[in-house]
């Protein structure tokens, strides 16, 4: 019995979430005295520092057909390889790829699943956030074959130091049906799910003409960028800035939020927060109880101190 | 056009989260159901518009007992033609699947549609799954999705980005913020519902592999430290020297 991560690249490079996820089942390996393989599908390079989370064997399926993103060819190549190491527990990150390919292999293998585990199994149980990050629930995998989801940001990397050992994984692949056509980045900007700080603001703001502060607020922090819904739906902000229930769950190291009340919607996108900083006149704001730091104070004042107090720390 | 729209029914956005049964249950006592919001804002309403500008038909599933009905009917009310509940208990992701795998594969949807995950158990598992099971291609977080003839160009979310990529009918997609905007039923619509036909079937044999063993709610905060306004240097200092987060 083995433990088999699939660990995902992007643009020949492996991702942060490839090595949190690699970093999970070798922690997971070490905890039950198994052992554990990587796989890497596509056209990627440098897969030994996967040794560095403690991984020291590396499957690559380095057809170019895999470039194309399906997970159903995916999920074959995975199942294959699972198979080849005789893999009991298949670990993925809980990201954009995950998300597509770990249930599509779950139906495949007919495996339990936890989708966006928190921590490292105890046994057959794993636990995760429900409710939006309102509670937590341990799910107990009745199958022999389990398959775990990790959510970014949640299990703190070990690094180990060391090279993996990458061998090649030849699978024939079955033609399937998704045919990338475009892929189209903002590669100026900072992605929101990736990005370790997010400066964000609302209503507070009282209007689009004021978001230099923040912009500005984020360059200082090398942070993204991050807005409350009801600034996003009246247009004072992109779409994609948009976190909370409905729009996108974010779990950075630091999270800033100026005049933002603090609607249980918005608190369900950025509860996963490791810091989070509130600033907002109103002292009963909702958003001050889910606070580490709070300022009751006028953003319009408060933030361009902040950016003054930062660049300081910066330059100092 | 022959749509499928998997819905779910999902607390309110506001309920107050609480467990009974020794932390092993949700407790429903006081809480507001309604569809989940991705299934109904996203993929329920891109159904519709598909279904307005190409012709067909759009049908709402859900797997659960006859407490689903009400928000089935909303569904139904916001424009779907006609409903299929599976009399079943939500076990878990992949018997939920299972259930509509068995019923839909042999009725030749072009697409089956499901929002990305719910609200409650924020899954975003069991479209994927059902695409494995019917052996379809399946498009996650998805934010736009168009039609020409049986060729769908759909667009992904990605990190930092969308890839945007073509497939065929049929094929199974998750729906994401972007894809569609919220409708609100009217009073024909709602009146409409009534008689709409809701089918209920008996669930198929399969079996799950997971289950909840019990909830715990997170650790209360210590508590907000705040800054004074006149002193926003010591909250750079604090975040710098305390939290370690800058």
């Amino acid at each position: 019995m083995s433990i088999l991560i699939y660990a995902d690249s992007s643009n020949g490079s492996l991702t942060k979430n490839a090595f949190e996820a690699a970093n999970y089942g070798a922690q997971l390996a070490e905890a039950t005295g198994t052992d554990v393989f990587a796989i890497v599908t596509g056209s990627s390079s440098d897969l030994e520092v996967l040794g560095n989370y403690g991984v020291s064997k590396v499957l690559h399926a380095s057809d170019a057909s895999l470039d194309n993103f399906d997970p159903q060819k995916i999920a074959y190549v995975v199942a294959e390889a699972a198979r080849e190491i005789n893999a009991d527990t298949i670990i993925f990150s809980h990201d954009y790829t995950g998300k597509a390919v770990a249930p599509r292999l779950a139906a495949k293998l007919d495996a339990g699943l936890v989708t966006g585990a928190i921590a490292l199994p105890n046994g057959n149980l794993v636990k995760k956030a429900v409710f939006s990050g309102k509670a937590f629930a341990e799910i107990e995998i009745s199958t022999s074959t389990k398959i775990i989801s990790v959510l970014p940001n949640s299990v703190d990397k070990i690094e180990t130091g060391g090279a993996a050992e990458v061998s090649s994984f030849s699978v024939d692949i079955p033609s399937t049906g998704v045919t990338v056509k475009e892929v189209k980045k903002a590669s100026s900007e900072l992605s929101l799910t990736e990005a370790d700080i997010v400066v964000s603001a609302g209503r507070g703001l009282k209007g689009p003409e004021n978001w230099g502060m923040i912009e500005e607020l984020g360059g200082v922090l090398g942070a993204a960028l991050a807005c409350s819904r009801p600034v996003a739906d009246i247009g004072w902000r992109p779409h994609h800035e948009h976190v909370g229930q409905t729009g996108i769950a974010i779990r950075p190291n630091l999270y800033i939020a100026a005049g933002i009340s603090g609607a249980i919607q918005h608190l369900a996108g950025v509860n996963g927060s490791k810091v989070i900083v509130v600033i907002n006149t109103d002292s009963e704001a909702p958003f001050f109880k889910a606070a580490d730091y709070g300022i009751v104070g006028d953003a319009f004042e408060v933030v361009p101190k902040m950016i003054e107090a930062i660049k300081k720390l910066k330059s100092a | 056009m022959k749509i499928l729209v998997c819905i779910s029914k999902a607390p309110d956005t506001t309920a107050k989260i609480a467990f009974t049964d020794s932390d092993t249950k949700f407790d429903e006592n006081g809480v507001q159901f309604v569809v989940n919001p991705y299934d109904e804002w996203f993929a329920l309403v891109r159904g519709l518009e598909l279904k307005e500008a190409n012709g067909g038909t759009v049908t709402v599933i859900n797997v659960g007992g006859a407490d689903n009905d009400p928000i089935i009917r909303k569904a139904l009310a916001i424009g779907a033609d006609d409903a299929v509940r599976i009399e079943a208990e939500t076990i878990d992701a992949l018997y939920v699947a299972k259930q509509i795998a068995n019923y839909a594969k042999d009725q030749a949807y072009d697409m089956i549609l499901s929002g990305k995950e719910t609200i409650d158990y924020n899954g975003s598992q069991v479209g994927g799954m059902i695409a494995e099971l019917i052996d379809a291609p399946y498009i996650s977080l998805a934010s736009k999705l168009d039609m020409s003839g049986s060729v769908a160009t759909i667009e992904r979310e990605i990190e930092g980005g969308v890839e945007v990529v073509e497939v065929n009918t049929p094929f199974v997609l998750s729906a994401s913020k972007g894809m569609a905007e919220a409708r609100i039923p009217n009073m024909r619509g709602i009146m409409a519902a009534r008689s709409k036909p809701l089918n209920v079937i008996p669930a198929s044999e399969a079996s799950n592999s997971t289950s909840i063993k019990g909830f715990t709610l997170p650790p209360i905060k210590s508590g907000c430290k705040y800054v004074d306004a006149d002193n926003v240097e010591e909250l750079i200092n604090l975040l710098h020297k305390e939290a370690k987060a800058i």
